[in-house]
């Protein structure tokens, strides 16, 4: 049960957004700007990954699953790609630049501090401009506070792939403005789930 | 040295950061707007101290004592409340309550699950509303961010808390994002 009295029919960080629409705006107007808005050379698959990856270092459930599904609707539905990335971003079929970029992003999970000028360094032989470098510290630093968010509230983190699904869809079309979809518990309640 | 070429090396900290990409720096400037001076049970010099508590447990210098000197500022303490704030506050009357949602600041410092049900239902015991927890656990989240941005991207901060006092009055009084 969440720790704070939260409308139940919207999961994770939903839940939040609807309890607290001052806050909600600019949170949601940060995660457009980094994920969804046009961007010099990082597809939205790209930066979606690095969502996921910091959310899974952060064993954020549902924000794992639901940026983990945005990601694989920006990858021609792949969901093998996402599966691979998460088990281990260096066997997987991804740029040595996306390879790098997540290194730093590792380390901006662990702390700030610990993203060394080698990190750096390796990532630009590797390819990276200075904008992808800062987008990268940028999004891990943003899930580390969004992860932090929805767990440290204890909001509802649904088990439904398919809803994940559904929702990683939408936003992966819509982008993050656009209203939720409310999710009917009431099965979900009476089989005591 | 910036792991990156900013456009004005001059700027410390987040400020130069937010100068190279306003596209970014508009969301999180209204976002610490909101969090830290918006409308809100806890004072903003409360939520200050949260948000200066949180970034010295990141040891981030810039936010730590950046945001030290704007409690400090709201308070009118001095700036002796930055070392105090390091310290854990033995020098400065804060409330029960407080300290308790300092508690559940530093366990989302951690990791956000670590925040159990007795934690919040101490700080409901002293008072807390589910307003206050809530804002307490999305400043602690926040700069869990912000520090990181700023440590990750290896930007320079002034050192002694004397070269704060003049920043911590602005954020105080002026604001985020407005000059």
């Amino acid at each position: 049960m969440p720790h704070i009295n939260l409308p139940q029919e919207f999961p994770g960080i939903r839940s939040l957004f609807m309890f607290r629409p001052e806050t909600a705006a600019p949170l949601n107007a940060l995660v457009q700007t980094m994920l969804h808005n046009p961007h010099p050379t990082l597809s939205a698959g790209e930066r979606e990954l690095i969502a996921t990856y910091v959310s899974r270092l952060n064993v954020c459930k549902y924000c794992c699953n639901i940026h983990g599904a945005i990601a694989q609707h920006h990858l021609d539905n792949n969901a093998e790609l996402v599966r691979q990335v998460l088990a281990n971003p260096e066997t997987a079929p991804i740029s040595d630049k996306l390879k790098a970029l997540l290194k730093i992003a590792a380390k901006v999970q662990s702390g700030g501090k610990k993203v060394t000028e080698g990190d750096v360094a390796f990532a630009r032989a590797e390819g990276a401009t200075d904008i992808e470098i800062h987008d990268t510290v940028l999004i891990a630093a943003a899930f580390c506070m969004y992860n932090r968010y929805v767990d440290g509230l204890a909001t509802w983190q649904p088990d439904d792939a398919a809803l994940y699904d559904k929702m990683g869809e939408q936003r992966a079309r819509e982008g993050y403005l656009t209203a939720p979809f409310k999710v009917n518990r009431t099965e979900e309640v009476s089989s005591g789930g | 040295m910036a792991h990156i070429k900013l456009l004005n090396e001059e700027l410390p900290g987040i400020v130069g950061l937010l100068n190279y990409r306003p596209e970014t720096a508009a969301p999180l400037l209204v976002l610490a707007e909101t969090l830290l001076r918006g409308p809100s049970n806890l004072t903003s010099g409360e939520r200050e101290i949260i948000a200066a508590s949180v970034s010295y447990w990141n040891q981030c210098h810039f936010c730590h004592t950046s945001h030290a000197a704007a409690a400090a500022a709201h308070l009118k303490s001095g700036i002796g409340l930055i070392d105090d704030i390091k310290a854990g506050l033995p020098e400065t009357e804060v409330s029960d309550k407080l300290r308790a949602l300092l508690h559940i600041a530093h366990q989302v410092q951690r990791n956000g699950k670590n925040v159990t049900e007795d934690d919040v239902a101490a700080a409901r015991e002293l008072g807390a509303t589910d307003n206050e927890i809530h804002d307490t656990v999305l400043i602690a989240a926040a700069f869990c961010m912000y520090n990181r941005y700023v440590d990750g991207l290896g930007t320079w901060a002034p050192g002694p808390n004397e070269a704060y006092t003049e920043m911590g009055e602005r954020m105080a009084h002026v604001g985020y994002g407005k000059s």
